[in-house]
């Protein structure tokens, strides 16, 4: 057994400090491990927001020595343990206490997209027939497990604040999902232009690097829509194309 | 929404709690690009020793005007080239691939992180508070890269007819092209296959070829181009800098054995 330290970000709206804990480690232990092992030995009061253990329920996501990262998902065998361990919660969103934040925002900006709509059913019983391989690209968006992690790392939301005028990466994957759809008929590149901001979104390719489900989000999604945005919004000929047949 | 309350928000330039070398990243990109920049600025605007044998340098292909004998026009520069004005035979040539890699959806990423530190590299802290993305002008007009997409293409058959034509040596006596391998004509094919992989790669390319569908299946050629050229796309960033690296060396080899310092070695 080895002792570690870990400096756990403890405050709310108001202000806050790290706080300072050493615990024991060992083997195979997770971040979110010690955190609970810290809660229960000597912060009580510790709030940390977890579910699955599992890195599927997306709960317990807060930025471990400054990268964002599920903390069920962070092994102690990949952190430098000489050093103390930096833990405190996501940038992106308001804190509401210590590790925990109010992520509401997300849920909320998810209701400006333009819902799934069909095209008309394809046989008399009103069902549809799909392609396997045109749902596939749409799969890995599906994947998805809502951390927020991508929106987090995401230099638009969290350091420019830009959460009125973009919807960032995890709204651009769900979009992207319907979009892309082989039955749906909506067209959202006029939101996604203005409403939604795609144009904020300079290709850092950081919400890639943190997605704990390795969803390809800008090369799969952020990219491919830009491109259908470009399509409507930007392409010369494209948009004159469209004039002379009196689009 | 503002976050004003939360009070580790907007850290300073630099700041971060990561703990690994995050600098080292943006840094080379710094390093890498600036280099190829000046080099390349300096290459085109020489004008000479962009030739030797049957090598012409990419930076100079295709040679519409020039002095060689890989030149397209019968003539030196175009008659109606001001006198006043430096001349040399790149200026035909590489505003287009520049065009091309500014505009490169990969690049950007990294010249954004590089160059404008907007961010420096992912949770790091930014210079600036404003942003304006690729809303307003110039970034704009990085919504046109299908359109430098047309010029590279060509480039892309361009430079494979420049590597074929590398492996016909001109017989000194009889004055006939022999078929013949040097260490050049190797360095051209390589060029050629490098930059066809960055360019058929390219995320405009993958919307266009099918990318922009929703129901792929019902065009099976454009599915199969979108696949192959998504799989060029997968490794998109490893193109970009073995590509941008070796056509940088194409030129200086081509370049220093024109210049008599290198020799290049014939293996057949």
């Amino acid at each position: 057994m080895a002792t570690a330290t870990f400096k756990i970000w403890r405050g709310d709206t108001e202000g806050g400090e790290y706080g300072e804990y050493q615990t024991e480690v060992s083997e195979g232990m997770v971040v979110l491990d010690a955190v609970h092992q810290i809660q229960a030995e000597r912060a009580h009061d510790l709030a940390v927001r977890w579910n699955c253990k599992a890195g599927k329920c997306g709960s317990c996501s807060a930025e471990v020595n400054g990268m964002p990262k599920l903390m069920c998902m962070t092994r102690l065998s990949d952190i430098n343990l000489n050093e103390p361990v930096t833990i405190q919660p996501v940038k992106a969103f308001p804190i509401i206490r210590d590790l925990v934040c109010d992520v509401s925002w997300n849920f909320r900006a998810k209701k400006k997209i333009k819902p799934f709509k069909p095209r008309e059913a394809d046989a008399a019983d009103g069902t549809w027939r799909m392609a396997q391989e045109d749902v596939d690209r749409v799969q890995e968006f599906r994947k998805c497990i809502e951390c927020f992690l991508c929106q987090d790392v995401c230099h638009v939301l969290r350091d420019h604040d830009l959460h009125e005028q973009f919807i960032g990466p995890r709204l651009f994957v769900y979009t992207a999902a319907l979009e892309m759809h082989p039955l749906d008929e909506e067209d959202r590149t006029g939101d996604l232009a203005a409403e939604f901001g795609v144009g904020y979104c300079n290709i850092t390719k950081c919400c890639t690097k943190v997605c704990p489900e390795d969803i390809t989000i800008t090369d799969n999604a952020i990219i491919p829509l830009k491109e259908r945005v470009v399509d409507t919004h930007y392409d010369p000929i494209r948009m004159l194309v469209r004039k002379l047949r009196g689009g | 929404m503002s976050n004003g309350a939360f009070a580790l928000k907007r850290a300073g330039f630099g700041v971060t709690a990561r703990r690994d070398a995050w600098w080292i990243q943006p840094l080379v990109t710094f390093a890498v690009f600036s280099a190829f920049i000046v080099y390349s600025t300096w290459a085109g605007m020489q004008g000479e020793y962009y030739h030797f044998g049957p090598y012409l340098s990419p930076f100079y292909s295709p040679e519409l005007f020039g002095e060689s004998p890989h030149r397209w026009i019968d003539a030196v520069k175009p008659t109606w080239w001001p006198a006043w004005m430096l001349w040399s035979p790149a200026f035909f040539v590489v505003p287009f691939p520049i065009g091309f890699r500014l505009t490169c959806y990969y690049y950007r990423g990294a010249y954004y992180k590089a160059f404008w530190a907007d961010p420096p590299n992912c949770a790091v802290g930014e210079p600036r508070k404003g942003y304006l993305g690729e809303n307003a002008f110039p970034l704009i007009l990085q919504n046109l890269h299908r359109y430098f997409l047309i010029p590279a293409l060509a480039l892309i058959a361009i430079l494979a007819y420049d590597a074929w034509v590398a492996l016909w040596f001109k017989n000194a006596t009889t004055g006939v092209y022999e078929f013949g391998l040097g260490v050049g004509s190797i360095v051209l094919a390589l060029n050629a296959f490098l930059l066809g992989g960055y360019t058929l790669g390219c995320h405009s390319l993958r919307h266009l070829v099918g990318g922009g569908l929703d129901r792929m299946s019902e065009s099976p050629a454009r599915m199969v181009s979108w696949r192959c050229v998504s799989c060029l796309n997968n490794r998109h960033m490893r193109w970009a800098w073995f590509s941008l690296v070796w056509v940088g060396f194409t030129d200086l080899y081509v370049r220093l054995c024109a210049m008599g310092i290198w020799t290049d070695w014939r293996i057949i």
